[in-house]
């Protein structure tokens, strides 16, 4: 019995043949990897270097290179947000966009909800400074925000 | 202000504009056609003709670069920058989601010229609309013989191939990207060899950035007159100039009124883009400062506004260079102690670790503006996040690649431009209310 489910596998598998080397799967592997488990657990790096025919460490050194990765006890809620906190952002009240959801939701940078709905994170330039300031929601960037329509974002979340 | 046609934006914003029928009702994929019907060599005579320069930060002249392949390679790639991630930036963001076929067909382009069979889109993940955008655009394009084997029956088999990064600024750097494209950490390569000689699956490889092959797109289109006929001539006083010509895709953020990306002909003055374009400094407020190019830039004084925003022209005032024209204004009420610790904290996030020079530098000069900010700074501190900031880059030759060059220039430009700023915050010993301070997290 594996530990990645056959579609898991099969979307690893199906990435192959756009790359002359199979090591150049491991961002892609592990992008569906988390995308359904919202962490990367051990078993799964191994089944990756198997596929992949890579050595598990080598899998782990990308994996924990990219900070977007996470392992199981920092596993992701079913929503990522991400605050933007860089320049732009925070010249036009990004700061405090960020500190009131935390304030509002009881969270740390970096945390997720008890019941698991959303992470919430700080980043770096989102490339939507036009907006500024913003949040990512997932991929999808929500701009111009203050503390009230991003917990309207927050509130139309699915659970 | 003289009328400019955009072209980049032409499209941008009306309705169904990255469809690939739009697109063709608009003239789209001539270009290509055009350039199928030329040798490669042609091509690239006609970017270099044109005095395309890299839009993605380090202004390299385009088709000289596509020159330095070997002659006798057999297989070529194409690694599309689209990580945009210097603090400022979004200009290829907008093109990607908003017409995202000019590149495609830029990309068609470029390969031609370039021999090349297989091209990446290394796109930074959070862009998930350029995602999706850039996804249908190339399998409508397969569908329609624009890629895929025989290209409008022109004998010559093209793969483009998207690839999402994972939260780094690092692969925006292109040997960074490289090594992130092969699957490993995004630790830049020592050069030489450069890419072109030895780059992704240690084969030769053309590296560009998303704005840059549009252009090639509409320099194939409208000729090399047209692109010249905008910009700014080589400086005499400055024989490494090979001028800048062409429209620019300006992205204007911060504190102004009307915040978004302007197109327009090289060579505008930062008084001019803010004022004209982007609706003046906000609340009535004068500029205090203004990074020209994305913030490993520097910054411009109020006194400099007049600098033109081309190649040449912030390097003349004492900036790192035009870098990606990402403008970021900073009003007078701002003070510049806080938007330094910002611009640091983000290039010690983002240093990937692997040179000790600007591992250590961006973590220590992030350390002493914490402390100047929480009240306990000495006025020796100044003095040394210079003699930090001096010592880390490719300039000093410390260090592999050039973020660390873009987290020293700030630190420069602010402490020899707004020396009183710093002077003042640490005989105060006042203590910052930025919230991050609090919130930890780096
Ligand atoms: C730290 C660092 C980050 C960079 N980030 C980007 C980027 O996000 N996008 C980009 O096109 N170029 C970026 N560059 C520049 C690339 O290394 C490279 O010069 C460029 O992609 C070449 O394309 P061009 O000649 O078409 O501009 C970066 C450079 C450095 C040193
Ligand atoms: S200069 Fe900094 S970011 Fe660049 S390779 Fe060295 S440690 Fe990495
Ligand atoms: S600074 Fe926040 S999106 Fe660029």
């Amino acid at each position: 019995m594996s530990f990645l489910s056959e579609d898991l596998r099969q979307k690893i598998i199906a990435e192959l043949p756009k790359y002359p080397t199979k090591r150049a799967v491991t961002l892609p592997a592990l992008h569906h990897v988390q995308d359904v488990l919202r962490c990367v657990p051990l078993e799964a790096i191994k089944e990756i270097a198997e596929i992949l025919e890579l050595h598990p460490a080598e899998v782990h050194d990308t994996m924990s290179f990219y900070g977007f990765f996470r392992d199981p006890e920092h596993k992701l809620g079913k929503n990522r947000l991400q605050v933007c906190r860089s320049l732009s952002c925070m010249l036009r009240g990004g700061e405090e966009v960020l500190a009131e959801l935390c304030q509002k939701y009881h969270l740390q940078p970096g945390d997720t909800t008890p019941d698991g709905k959303f992470t919430l994170e700080f980043a770096e330039c989102l490339g939507a400074c036009e907006g500024a300031p913003c949040m990512l929601v997932n991929d999808e960037c929500y701009l111009s925000l203050t503390t009230e329509t991003a917990s309207e974002v927050i509130e139309k979340l699915g659970s | 202000m003289p009328t400019f046609e955009p072209v980049l934006l032409r499209r941008v914003g009306k309705p169904n504009s990255a469809s690939l029928e739009t697109y063709r009702a608009d003239g789209g994929y001539r270009a290509l056609e055009k350039a199928l019907r030329m040798t490669p060599a042609e091509v690239t005579e006609t970017v270099k003709s044109a005095g395309l320069r890299g839009r993605g930060g380090a202004g390299f002249p385009t088709g000289l670069k596509w020159t330095f392949l070997p002659k006798d390679a057999t297989t070529v790639y194409l690694a599309v920058n689209a990580d945009e991630s210097e603090p400022g930036t979004f200009n290829n963001r907008i093109i990607m989601e908003g017409d995202p076929h000019q590149i495609i067909e830029g990309i068609a382009i470029a390969c031609h010229a370039i021999k090349c069979g297989t091209a990446y889109i290394y796109l930074r993940y959070e862009f998930g609309r350029s995602y999706r955008a850039l996804k249908q655009a190339i399998e409508d394009c397969y569908a329609a013989n624009l890629l895929g084997k025989n290209i409008l029956g022109s004998g010559k088999d093209l793969d483009v191939y998207l690839h999402r990064g994972a939260g780094a600024y690092i692969c925006g750097e292109e040997t960074g990207l490289i090594e992130s494209l092969e699957g490993k950490r995004a630790w830049p390569r020592i050069k030489p060899p450069f890419p072109a000689i030895e780059g992704l699956f240690r084969k030769p490889t053309i590296v560009n950035n998303i704005e840059t092959l549009a252009c090639v797109t509409h320099i194939l289109d409208r000729g090399i007159e047209w692109f010249k006929s905008m910009g700014v001539p080589p400086d005499p006083a400055n024989p490494r100039d090979a001028g800048s010509y062409g429209p620019k895709l300006y992205c204007v953020s911060g504190h102004v009124n009307k915040p978004g990306c302007y197109e327009l002909p090289m060579g505008i003055t930062a008084r001019a883009l803010i004022d004209d374009y982007a609706g003046g400094v906000w609340k009535g407020r004068k500029a205090k400062a203004v990074v020209p190019g994305g913030m490993s830039m520097g910054f411009l004084t109020e006194k400099e506004l007049d600098t033109p925003l081309d190649f040449n022209g912030p390097g003349k005032v004492g900036c790192l260079g035009l870098g990606t024209a990402a403008v970021m204004v900073v009003d007078d009420q701002t003070n510049m102690v806080e938007v330094l610790y910002n611009s640091c904290r983000f290039y010690s996030h983002e240093s990937c670790g692997q040179c000790t020079p600007c591992r250590e530098g961006t973590a220590w000069m992030t350390k002493i503006l914490e402390r100047i900010l929480d009240g306990r700074g000495q006025l020796r501190d100044i003095d040394l996040l210079l003699e930090v900031a001096n010592g880390i880059g490719i300039i000093p030759g410390t260090t592999i690649c050039g973020l660390s060059d873009g987290a020293a220039w700030p630190v420069k430009n602010a402490i020899n431009k707004y020396r009183s700023d710093f002077e003042d915050w640490i005989k105060s010993g006042r203590k910052s209310t930025l919230v991050s301070l609090k919130m930890g997290g780096h």
